[in-house]
């Protein structure tokens, strides 16, 4: 029991944080928006995963990855084959010279479907493919970079160098990728419909389930002695290495957990969404991610979530009206909370939140009475 | 690395290693006694802290042999070399700031020192024995739960000092230990250092030489790379070679 308290949901303050979270965006949400605003929220929650991955790697880890698009894209990408594949079935298709196989595959004069869309008929493979491939890249990243020590800025710049090329091979390989249009025009998910409302409802309850087990998950991680481990080498490198560790494994683990975290967030945006592009596997998504967690606070699971969904509904509010002042309006935004709030959200909650939480109080209060009184009447029970 | 073996803790053959032709360490023969707590002196740039950098595995020789109890270290990674039990200080205190006391003794506990061991590390009473034990020897019991970024220059060179005899390494290394520290704190480092030589062979170098009188079995003085005398602190404080490069007159 003080395993589940203490390390999955952080003691009291965590606890708190992650219940209120859980209320927001399971009771709340859908409660309070409309279905398109809830289809919204649902789409951000999935940039979600990506800003607490990067609250692991970067806050805890000191690892800056500009790159986490990619992870989010071949997640992404992976549930899109699948579900494209089911939607080009060969009586869908029959207008097509090769019917069966993917419309875009067809324009491009295609005739077979290449090898490495096979597997993708497989549900099963899918969601494999969806955990695996991406944290699987991540290892080769990982191990190349963190082995032979390279970090720092120049991690940040090869993982930016990694999204450009992975986005011009996605643009460049149309017959393959579906190319700058991406691949569109998904229907069903083993014959259910998911462009109907009640999809996508379901689709949000299960995207948030995922990402409150995910902080759940992260959290465990971090409050082992890996997270002190990880904390300790962004802190002093050399002196975790002379302490007997090999550093680079553990960058390259929390690398990797990092990738699955948000490729499950990107095959959950495909679901959600419909259709999966190259604009969301580039640098300018990758950079926004960070944006998030930063603003969110780069040390908080929880805070990125917030960060997320106050960027992601400011940006829609703006550029509704304001569509060329948003992009420096961002960017003020991160300069702001880089100088005046290093810790983001979170670190505006920590230092002024319980001023609210204070007014709540009486909450605490009357359950911590409920339960002496019923201590009381069970002693007195035991008694006679 | 055809030392032959021998009984000494440390053996040091032949050692050299040149940055871009400059000699830092110029053909070293160094050996260290079993529980010899011995101290290296020597002007600025006689490459004291490459030699400690040589034996963890930090610098990469260019030529020559290091052997730990016979095993030969030149070829080992960082951490290889640390598991072997050879535990090293850096000069300016190297401590995770951000941690508390407890945490940075525990980060170092020589277990859970892989990726999923460290995942599945559990605080037994056996770690926590021995974190208060440590807390305890290096003087930091009741600063446990403090954020080592708070304590004095001094106490964080202990911190260091405990982060490493949790390891229980059986060379210990320490670079300028007592730099910064006020007088009482050297005279308590000297008190610490004579009770953790019990049982293991420590390397220090050290600047002051009070202090290096108070602790030193053994003392060799390092000049341009090279041995330029060894012996009894007596001894080497009467060298003539020895006054004439670094003592001064």
């Amino acid at each position: 029991m003080s395993f589940v308290y203490e390390r999955l949901l952080g003691g009291k303050k965590g606890l708190t944080g992650f219940i209120i979270l859980a209320t927001l965006i399971l009771v709340i949400f859908p409660l309070f928006l409309d279905s398109f605003r809830l289809g919204l929220a649902g789409k951000y929650l999935t940039y979600a995963f990506a800003a607490v991955s990067l609250v692991l790697l970067w806050g805890y880890g000191g690892i800056l990855s500009l790159g986490q698009g990619i992870f989010f894209g071949l997640g992404g990408y992976a549930m899109a084959m699948f579900l494209k594949l089911e939607a080009s079935s060969p009586e869908n298709t029959a207008i097509q010279s090769t019917p069966g196989i993917p419309d875009f595959m067809d324009w491009n004069q295609i005739t077979e479907l290449p090898w490495f869309w096979e597997p993708f008929t497989s549900f099963t493979f899918t969601i494999l493919a969806v955990l695996i491939l991406p944290a699987l890249f991540a290892y080769i990243i990982g191990a190349a970079m963190f082995k032979r020590r390279v970090g720092g800025v120049y991690f940040a710049i090869i993982t930016q160098v990694i999204a450009v090329i992975l986005t011009v091979l996605i643009v460049g390989q149309q017959g393959f990728t579906g190319g700058i249009n991406g691949i569109t025009d998904l229907r069903t998910l083993n014959g259910w419909d998911i462009t109907s409302d009640s999809a996508k409802t379901i689709f949000y309850f299960i995207t948030c389930a995922l990402l409150l087990l995910v902080i759940i998950a992260s959290r465990a991680i971090m409050t082992s002695k890996f997270g002190r481990i990880l904390l300790a080498v962004k802190d002093k490198e050399d002196r975790v290495r002379f302490s007997g560790y090999d550093v680079a494994n553990f960058k390259i683990f929390v690398f990797c957990f990092g990738a699955m975290i948000s490729a499950i967030g990107g095959a959950m945006f495909t679901l959600q969404v419909g259709f999966m592009s190259p604009s969301f596997v580039g640098i300018v998504p990758s950079i926004e991610m960070v944006i998030f967690a930063a603003v969110g606070g780069r040390m908080s699971l929880i805070g990125a979530v917030y960060g997320t969904l106050l960027i992601n509904f400011g940006k829609t509010a703006f550029s509704e009206s304001f569509p060329e002042l948003w992009l420096f309006l961002i960017g003020g935004l991160f300069i702001a909370v880089v100088m005046l709030f290093p810790n983001g959200l979170a670190g505006i909650w920590e230092d002024h939140g319980h001023k609210i939480t204070d007014r709540f109080r009486f909450i605490g209060k009357w359950f911590n009475k409920l339960t002496a009184q019923a201590k009381l009447r069970k002693a007195e029970d035991a008694k006679s | 690395m055809n030392a032959t073996n021998t009984d000494f803790t440390l053996s040091i053959e032949d050692l050299t290693v040149s940055f871009d032709g400059f000699k830092a360490v110029d053909n070293l023969n160094f050996y260290l006694d079993k529980n010899e707590l011995h101290v290296i002196i020597g002007p600025n740039g006689a490459g004291k802290t490459t030699v400690l950098d040589l034996i963890c595995g930090k610098t990469k020789a260019t030529s020559g042999s290091i052997k730990f109890l016979n095993h030969e270290l030149t070829d080992l990674s960082e951490h290889a070399i640390v598991r072997a039990g050879v535990g090293r200080k850096f000069q300016t205190p190297s401590i995770y700031e951000n941690l508390t006391v407890f945490e940075n003794l525990e980060v170092s506990y020589p277990e859970g020192r892989g990726v999923f061991g460290s995942l599945m590390f559990k605080r037994t009473k056996k770690v926590m024995d021995k974190i208060h034990e440590i807390a305890k020897e290096i003087m930091l019991e009741d600063s446990l739960d403090l954020e080592s970024g708070l304590l004095s220059h001094g106490q964080k060179q202990w911190l260091e000092i405990g982060m490493l005899l949790i390891q229980d390494p059986q060379l210990l290394m320490l670079d300028e230990p007592v730099a910064g520290m006020s007088v009482k704190e050297r005279e308590q480092t000297a008190v610490l250092l004579n009770k953790i030589s019990q049982g293991r062979s420590v390397l220090v170098i050290e600047h002051d030489m009070d202090f290096v009188a108070r602790i030193a079995q053994k003392v060799t003085v390092l000049h341009q790379g090279k041995i330029l005398a060894t012996g009894d602190m007596d001894t080497v404080q009467h060298d003539p070679k020895v006054i004439e490069v670094y003592l001064g007159h």
